[in-house]
């Protein structure tokens, strides 16, 4: 948080210069007019899980679990159970007959798993004295199975029953996991991707075998999605975008996200001035099948799968790296970051579409007196032509710390999570004062008048 | 009593008789005589009072010395000045309408408590300039003659008007303050009452075996002088022992009298646990103490008897001489003072009552008054006072009167009485009729008959009973009777609870209730036959009510009406009927056959004469009463401020059990010099009403500045502003030295902060600079603001910085109005459903919005920006209107906003 403040006050002092990012207090289409601030827990708030339409769960660093009500706002449920950080949680849905209960599955840093159901707050399962901690969690709903990845792979029945588990040899352990067809699993293990298919045999033994591995990103991979039911996607710590496909593994692009240092540095890949790495580190995708949104560092990627090409971008969206993001429809996305804000954007078609290039830079760059510290903007990537413009629409400014995750309810409203240990519940206020009033009739009429 | 005091008349006065058809005519103190009264000189009447300020005076009439003031309230010796309160006590006290019955009356075997009505009486000294309500009251004690001592509380004041016209209040209030003393006397004079049945007991039995030995030595047929003498003895004390077992029984059946006081309404728990008391003593002295060889069969088995002869053995300070000789009348013995012959805890109660009536009547006439037409106004708009208004509840108490009962019992008997409204002129009816809680007050209903109050159409036959009752009183005003042109419900119940025994006599109510006045002496004494009634009826009038009143408002008041008279007279009949022999088949048949074969006939006669005895000590032990620390008015404002409800119901002690309501004349004195501080305000800063409507319309203001008098002074002044603050202004914080959060400014609706030049002044700026969207800032050092702009003209006339109001408290009433005006607006946006919801499934959103907006610009005349204060109230009053009864519920706050340019002012 003291990171925080300073960094933060350094990136004021650059708002304050330049208004590059600063929508201003006038944002007509920000309809997120009212909020409350959901306190309970006392560590960092990292995870931020849905459960229906009007729950969801809150983890982090505390090792509590929160249910919240988003309607009203209210702490449902207090999950305790694990002594350290929590690492990974995940939402299990169980069909038994026709009725589908929802439960959750945390892992934590003790080592532990847990079984929770959020309706009556009891741990319902919970497994300790694992070798290592989970790192990432995936449901297979189709097996009835979930797997758990870190330093092993584990494949879990559904009544907590260890299935068949697998050593990796790699040091770093699993980061991330995605389910493929044909009962294949990627997952993200440093620079490489490795396919592994579960076959569930006829005396109802699981077992595990590693088909391939996929070693093209020259870096750490942070992310992975599944993009399609016939793609998916990763990341690395280098900027690197790969496509693949889902049931081959072929590569289907190869995209290289590098924001142009200078004039010069736009002709080829070679970097000049040796950015910092997290500049170009993709730290999350999000995707809505048509396009991949991209966290690249402190800006924005936004790439569409059709065409494979850029669609927009933003270089400095944030004055921090974004943390998280979300497509909201094909053309609204939402982004936060570590500089403690969440920004709402919209990729619009640039004005003139005879000149995209300049203009469009003009219009983004109008007030861009801070890009001019790092050098003046390239023209080189505007050679596109079909590029749009990332236009911010609204932030929220509420918390204090980094906002970790947020999740959407649509038009019940927003949640955020953050390193202040809060959550804030942001919605329509509009919205909410017409319940509001039909509540207060509702009450009236109760009464039988006033 | 000729030399007694002019008892003020109470004659038919045309502006209290007619009810006055202009409503809206000035009320008769506001406007100015045409014909000035005989005495012109306005202040003629408190000019000549000895005493600077009203008080509240306790005497008694002592058998030993006559009248005697006790205490005084407020316990200064500069209230009464010159005054002399021994010369007003001897007035007040000759003027005792209670018939102090001694000894028993024919008819009757055993000496009578007798059951006396509290009497009230206007009182007024003309020579002395004092006027005084005068309440009087009867303790018991065994000691006093006819067991009984008479007390009065008087209110002594120069203003005879206001005495009369709060007549009712004033009734009421010391009313609950003699239930107080009574029930505390009760419970005292049982514990008495056991001491010496004890002693009797204990007598008894020595007696007794005295008594045995003298028939074993002796021979059988003969009887010695001693031992008849002794025989006689023996005698004696059993018949002592009845007769104060019968004294205690008519103490345990003195909740079951039908009272006739309408404001007698006890605490149901204190009655409960002293009757049980009393039952309970019953039980355990039913019987003559064991006789080993006594054939009393009823008296059964001996268990309590030895061990309580053990428990009186042991105690050092047993005498049996003290029963023996009627010691009790001795002159010269020392009378128990008030505060023994009541329990502590209700004395002191007693105390704080009193103590509390004395500041609620603070004032003259026309400020009770005004300030009695507000509270009520505002009883009748609680969805929307608490916008602007300061809280109620701290005064809550001085407008509705709570069942008070002295010990910590409030919590469970939650009985609220409404005061009735102080009667000055014509009240507007519209008034009462609005009031939701007076409907369901039983009280204020009986004495606010839809025809009119009591006060008005009372006056003839209160002097018709008072002329007769006492011949020297030229008329006086006594409460405990209502007019026969009442509406039927006070009537009915004031007539049947004031007819029990000559209902078949005396069909007419008039003459009956004059009757019963002379006769109350034999009336109104507890009769003995109870025991056998208990079960039909419920324990009593006032304690149906009080439980009907308890159970909830939603008992429609009618409903009281049959149920109060019907239980009443079966009662009353059955009362009257099984009192003369229900007594004697029970007493004789536990009575010893030996000894004292036939029931004791006569007491022997009551000494009564005074006695020279030491005044001075009687008195100093009188007024010596603690008095508590707050009992001066000023200095307790700030400690009073915390103690309501809650508090005494938490705590035991008395102390916190009073209710005080005097912290909110010290608020309002408080606002009124933040509305100074708010006037200069607004003179200094041409953009006043910026700021100002930034807090209307819920944007948080920041008052920003190094100097943290000024900054605080700013935030005072601006408080009157912030809609809702909360009871204790919990949305404002005067002086903040640490960086805001977001949680702060959902919480605080202002705030002052310090402007620091440090790293934390930094962060603090970063904080501001931050969540600037969110807020206004308004830089006291700079004498800058930065808020969003005001283009609306609601607040140009509470703002405008040439305004010719001069003096803060003129401008607090202006911008008083002002807000009402708002929060009337607020509260009808509030409850206009067509402004909300649509009127039909097809209309959207954007068609009720519509035409919200078209009710805001064009009804009501408002722009943009006066729209966004009046949508806000409307929120708050919605928040507050949905928020659960119990209070704070588990969802957080929300913290609504909205996204517009701010502007940087600066002079």
């Amino acid at each position: 948080m003291l990171r925080w403040i300073l960094g933060g006050r350094e990136a004021q002092g650059s708002v304050e210069k330049s208004s590059v990012l600063c929508i201003g207090e006038d944002q007509p289409k920000n309809w997120f007019t009212e909020l409350q601030v959901l306190k309970g827990h006392f560590d960092i708030v990292r995870f931020l899980v849905q459960i229906d339409d009007f729950r969801c769960a809150s983890a982090g660093d505390d090792g509590l679990v929160l249910i919240w009500n988003i309607e009203t706002g209210e702490r449902l449920q207090e999950l305790r159970g694990h002594s350290q950080q929590i690492t990974a949680i995940t939402t299990f849905t169980c069909n038994t007959g026709h009725t589908s209960h929802t439960l959750l599955i945390t892992a934590s840093s003790d080592r532990s798993l847990s079984l929770w159901d959020p309706d009556t707050g009891n741990r319902v399962q919970t497994i300790s004295d694992l070798q290592s901690s989970v790192k990432c969690l995936l449901v297979l709903e189709r097996l009835c199975m979930w797997v758990s990845g870190g330093e092993e792979l584990c494949v879990w029945s559904k009544d907590f029953q260890l299935q068949c588990h697998r050593q990796n040899h790699s040091d770093t352990g699993i980061s991330a996991l995605i389910e493929l067809p044909k009962n294949c699993i990627a997952a993200a293990m440093d620079k490489e991707i490795v396919i592994y298919r579960v076959t569930v045999s006829t005396d109802s033994s699981v077992s595990v075998a590693e088909i391939q591995c996929l070693s093209n990103h020259h870096d750490q991979i942070r992310a992975l999605i599944n993009v399609t039911d016939g793609l998916f996607a990763s990341g690395s710590h280098a900027g690197e975008l790969i496509l693949w496909d889902s049931i081959d593994w072929s590569i289907q692009s190869y995209e290289h996200i590098l924001w142009e240092e200078s004039q010069s540095s736009a002709q080829a890949e070679i970097r000049l001035g040796a950015p910092k790495p997290s500049e170009m580190s993709i730290q999350h995708l999000s995707t809505n099948g048509k396009l991949i949104l991209a966290a690249v560092g402190s800006g924005l990627y936004v790439y569409s799968v059709l065409t494979k090409t850029v669609v927009a971008y933003r270089k400095v969206a944030h004055d921090s790296n974004v943390l998280h993001t979300m497509l909201l429809s094909d053309n609204k996305l939402i982004s936060c970051s570590e500089d403690g804000s969440v920004r709402m954007w919209e990729i619009q078609d640039l004005p003139l579409p005879a000149e995209p290039a300049s203009s469009g830079f003009f219009g983004m760059w109008t007030f861009g007196r801070s890009n001019k510290q790092t050098g003046p903007p390239s023209k080189k990537v505007m050679d596109v032509p079909n590029i749009r413009m990332l236009e911010l629409t609204g932030d929220l400014i509420g918390h204090s710390g980094a906002v970790q995750m947020f999740l959407s309810f649509k038009e019940k409203g927003l949640v955020t999570c953050s390193t202040d240990h809060l959550l804030i519940l942001w919605k329509d206020g509009e919205r909410q004062s017409q319940l509001r009033s039909l509540a207060l009739f509702q009450k009236l009429e109760e009464n039988g008048g006033l | 009593m000729i030399g007694s005091p002019d008892v003020v008349a109470f004659t038919r006065d045309d502006d209290f008789s007619q009810a006055n058809p202009e409503l809206w005519l000035l009320p008769e103190e506001f406007s100015i005589p045409l014909h000035p009264l005989a005495d012109s000189n306005p202040w003629a009447k408190t000019s000549y009072a000895k005493f600077t300020k009203d008080f509240i005076l306790i005497s008694e009439f002592s058998e030993q010395v006559g009248p005697q003031p006790l205490l005084t309230i407020p316990d200064d010796p500069r209230v009464c000045g010159t005054f002399d309160l021994n010369y007003f006590s001897l007035r007040i006290m000759s003027v005792d309408y209670q018939a102090s019955f001694v000894g028993h009356p024919p008819g009757s075997g055993y000496p009578r408590l007798s059951f006396v009505e509290d009497s009230r009486v206007v009182l007024g000294d003309s020579k002395e300039g004092a006027f005084a309500y005068v309440h009087h009251l009867t303790l018991y004690d065994l000691e006093a003659r006819g067991f009984v001592r008479p007390f009065c509380m008087a209110y002594v004041s120069a203003d005879e008007r206001k005495i009369m016209l709060q007549f009712q209040e004033l009734s009421l209030r010391f009313s609950q303050a003699s239930e107080c003393l009574k029930a505390g006397n009760r419970r005292a004079f049982a514990k008495e009452l056991q001491r010496k049945l004890r002693d009797l007991e204990y007598t008894h039995s020595v007696l007794q075996r005295e008594e045995g030995l003298q028939r074993e030595a002796g021979p059988q047929c003969v009887y010695s002088a001693h031992a008849v003498e002794k025989a006689n003895e023996l005698a004696n004390v059993e018949k002592s022992i009845y007769e104060h077992r019968d004294l205690l029984k008519q103490l345990s059946s003195y909740h079951r009298q039908p009272r006739r006081d309408p404001h007698a309404a006890a605490c149901h728990r204190c009655v409960a646990e002293c009757l049980s008391q009393c039952e309970e003593l019953l039980e355990q002295y039913a019987k003559l103490p064991a006789r080993p060889s006594g054939p009393s069969g009823p008296s059964g088995p001996a268990g309590p008897g030895p061990e309580e002869e053990e428990g009186v053995k042991r105690r050092p300070s047993y005498t049996p001489q003290l029963i023996k000789a009627k010691s009790a009348k001795c002159f010269d013995k020392r009378l128990k003072t008030l505060k023994e012959l009541c329990d502590e805890t209700f004395y002191e109660a007693t105390v704080e009552l009193l103590k509390e009536t004395e500041r609620s009547f603070r004032g003259d006439l026309c400020y009770l008054h005004t300030r009695r037409l507000d509270r009520a106004l505002r009883r009748t708009l609680r969805l929307t006072d608490f916008l602007f208004e300061e809280d109620l509840n701290a005064e809550d108490e001085t407008g509705t009167l709570r069942a008070f009962c002295a010990v910590s019992h409030t919590a469970d008997n939650h009985t609220l009485l409404n005061a009735p409204p102080i009667v000055l002129g014509p009240e507007p009816a519209e008034l009462d009729a609005l009031d939701p809680s007076s409907e369901a007050s039983h009280t204020q209903e009986s004495e606010l008959g839809p025809g009119g109050s009591q006060l008005e159409s009372s006056p003839s036959d209160q002097t018709l009973e008072t002329q007769e009752s006492s011949e020297e009183t030229k008329g006086s005003f006594s409460s405990d009777k209502s007019g026969p042109g009442h509406a039927e419900k006070p009537e009915s119940e004031a007539c049947i609870k004031s007819e029990p025994p000559d209902s078949d006599l005396t069909p007419d109510p008039d003459h009956n209730t004059d009757l019963e006045r002379e006769s109350s002496s034999e009336d109104m004494e507890t009769t003995a036959g109870e025991d056998d009634n208990g079960d039909q009826t419920p324990v009593s009038l006032l304690e149906v009510v009080s439980e009907l009143e308890a159970a909830g408002d939603e008992v429609p008041s009618d409903l009281l009406v049959p149920l109060d008279t019907a239980c009443c007279m079966a009662q009353d009949g059955f009362l009257y009927e099984a009192s003369p022999r229900e007594v004697l088949p029970r007493l004789g048949s536990s009575s010893h056959p030996r000894v004292v074969n036939q029931e004791p006939q006569a007491l022997l006669p009551v000494q009564d004469a005074y006695a020279v005895g030491s005044p001075g000590s009687a008195r100093a032990a009188g007024l010596e009463l603690p008095v508590g620390p707050l009992g001066d008015a000023g200095s307790g404002a700030s400690a009073e401020d915390g103690s309501d409800g809650t508090m005494s119901a938490s705590t035991g002690s008395d102390r916190a059990a009073s209710p005080v309501g005097y912290g909110a004349v010290a608020t309002q004195r408080q606002r009124k010099k933040a509305a100074q501080g708010a006037l200069r305000f607004v003179r200094q800063y041409p953009f006043a009403v910026q700021a100002l409507w930034c807090l209307l319309s819920g944007r948080t203001l920041v008052v920003l500045g190094a100097d943290e008098g000024r900054v605080r002074r700013l935030v005072a002044a601006l408080a009157l502003f912030v809609p809702a603050p909360g009871k204790c202004g919990e949305r404002i914080q005067a002086w903040l030295s640490c960086p805001f959060t977001l949680t702060d400014l959902q919480r605080w609706k202002l705030i002052g902060l310090q402007r620091v030049a440090s790293p934390v002044g930094s962060s603090m700026l970063h904080s501001l600079s931050r969540y600037s969207r969110y807020i206004a800032i308004l830089d006291a050092d700079q004498r800058s603001l930065r808020c969003p702009s005001y283009r609306g003209h609601v607040l140009s006339n509470v703002a405008d910085h040439r305004t010719c109001i001069r003096r803060g408290s003129t401008y607090f009433l202006h911008l008083q109005s002002t807000l009402c005006r708002l929060a009337a607006r607020a509260f009808l946006l509030t409850f206009t459903h067509h402004l909300h919801l649509p009127v039909s499934c097809a209309e959207g959103p954007a068609a009720v919005e519509g035409r919200r907006r078209c009710f805001l610009q064009e009804q009501l005349g408002l722009g943009e920006e006066d729209g966004r204060v009046l949508l806000y109230l409307s929120q708050l009053i919605t928040q507050r209107y949905l928020q659960p009864p119990g209070g704070g519920s588990a969802a957080p706050p929300t913290f609504t906003f909205n996204y517009t340019t701010s502007v940087f002012y600066k002079i």
